[in-house]
């Protein structure tokens, strides 16, 4: 048996954890499609196109579209563990194809999902400590840069070794991603487990804005050099969702990305009502990799 | 040239970068989940030999380099060139000071280097990791010395100077490491 088949069986037992740890708590498991008639407009992130009797169909980036329509229905507290695609490069810590959990906890709170989120860390790793710290803290402690106040030539100084491209160009929240990535990122939770929050309005993705008018209640948890998951209080308005969508397709655009249309499904679920709720994704196989001390993502999956 | 996009740097890869050829020792890509995924890449400029870090946008690509190695046996040099030859064509191949730089110390006559070739032109000599040259100057020292205790300078038949144990004497054959300047034995041993 090849040390691959031995995580293999290991893998087998944190996926049978997880379940219980959910089944525990009431939170039922959501079977939805990974193939699915809508992309995403993330400009960030790139769908697999599948061509289904002449018609175009998606391998979904994640459930997140399907399981807030779910929950518009009624459904309640559930999880997915299961396949998500990206068509992206790979590396040590990326496969186009990976295991995704993610869950939805209906009128809870990003900071009460993050208590949960630690649970299910000392369940599967035993590490019964984490930290936290917000997006701005993180970076005036780390990289020495107030992200309010900044200007983009204080920016573009700060940014090591020398690109390719020229930074001049880049959005202010580009640079300012490249730089947490580089700066900021390698600093934390390499001890214990470390949540970042209250990310920048322009970052906040699907989450919902706070009341200073410049963050959202976005969440990452990074844990040994690994990004492992992304969380938020999740956006229910069906207007700002579809500004969203809106400024996704107009950065495609700059960027001369392909265009992807708005999920209109999605946007009537939320007029529909999507409860207050809190949400997060997390990437399982890094998770095992964590778990079994493995470095390359290839050991925990079988190709 | 065909082009090469940053899925397809790995180590050792030859590219065009800043108008200089360059040899890619390290690629990391840099995914966060929200946001522009880009690549950090480590290179080394072939002709000035600097290390540096690269940032590449992913899916950016640069034309390859047209940069080839190969094995030729060092012949002499007439004061301006380092002349080499291609052991099975005859071919003859000559470098300037510039690209055998420092390493003119450890060429040896008849010795096979690595010779990198830029659209046909030298711009680096590499020499075996190991030569044997014979020391044409050293102080006596002292009888009965083992290695190990500190030495004393030698100077060797091309000029080099590297530090020798105490006991090995003018005349001698001794194996040098070239990638560290230092005295790894004597010959034959």
């Amino acid at each position: 048996m090849t040390d691959r088949v031995v995580n293999l069986q290991q893998k087998a037992r944190i996926l049978s954890q997880i379940r219980a740890f959910f089944s525990e708590r009431g939170v039922l498991e959501a079977d939805v499609p990974c193939l699915d008639t809508h992309a995403v407009t993330d400009p960030y992130l790139t769908n697999f196109e599948c061509d289904w009797q002449g018609r175009k169909l998606y391998l979904q980036t994640s459930p997140e579209y399907a399981l807030k329509r779910l929950l518009s229905e009624g459904f309640g507290d559930c999880y997915y563990l299961g396949k998500a695609f990206r068509n992206e490069a790979s590396s040590p810590q990326h496969s186009p194809e990976f295991l995704m959990l993610e869950w939805y906890r209906v009128g809870i709170t990003p900071a009460l999902l993050m208590v949960e989120i630690a649970e299910l860390l000392n369940c599967i790793l035993g590490v019964d400590k984490t930290t936290s710290i917000s997006y701005a803290d993180a970076f005036e402690q780390y990289a020495n840069i107030d992200i309010w106040q900044a200007e983009h030539e204080q920016l573009i100084a700060a940014f090591p070794g020398e690109p390719y491209f020229d930074l001049a160009a880049e959005s202010r929240t580009d640079l300012i991603q490249m730089l947490f990535s580089i700066l900021v990122e390698p600093h934390l939770g390499q001890e214990i487990p470390c949540f970042v929050y209250d990310f920048p309005l322009e970052q906040a993705a699907l989450a919902k804005a706070n009341y200073d008018g410049r963050t959202a209640q976005r969440f990452e948890l990074y844990y040994k050099g690994f990004e492992l998951a992304n969380g938020y209080g999740e956006l229910t308005d069906p207007t700002e969702q579809s500004n969203r969508f809106q400024s996704d397709i107009e950065k495609r655009s700059r960027l001369g990305l392909p265009q992807v249309a708005p999920d209109n499904r999605l946007l009537a679920a939320l007029e529909d009502g999507l409860p207050q709720c809190s949400g997060v994704a997390l990437g399982v196989d890094r998770l095992c990799m964590l778990a079994l001390g493995l470095r390359h993502i290839d050991l925990v999956q079988y190709n | 040239m065909a082009n090469f996009s940053t899925n397809e740097f790995k180590a050792g890869l030859k590219v065009m970068i800043d108008d200089e050829p360059c040899n890619i020792l390290e690629n990391e890509y840099v995914k966060p989940g929200k946001g522009q995924a880009f690549n950090r890449v480590k290179i080394r400029k072939l002709i000035s030999g600097k290390v540096l870090e690269k940032t590449f946008k992913s899916g950016d690509s640069v034309p390859g380099a047209d940069v080839l190695d190969t094995e030729l046996s060092y012949l002499y040099n007439d004061g301006e060139f380092y002349h080499f030859m291609n052991n099975e064509t005859f071919e003859q191949v000559a470098a300037d000071a510039k690209a055998v730089g420092d390493n003119a110390k450890w060429l040896v006559e008849n010795t096979d280097c690595t010779i990198t070739l830029f659209n046909g032109t030298p711009i680096v000599v590499t020499p075996p990791n190991f030569v044997e040259l014979e020391i044409t100057e050293t102080d006596p020292g002292l009888k009965g010395d083992t290695a190990g205790t500190g030495g004393k300078p030698a100077t060797l038949a091309t000029g080099a100077v590297v530090r020798v144990p105490l006991f090995v004497q003018t005349g001698e054959i001794i194996k040098v490491d070239t990638r560290s300047g230092e005295y790894v034995s004597r010959a034959g041993k």
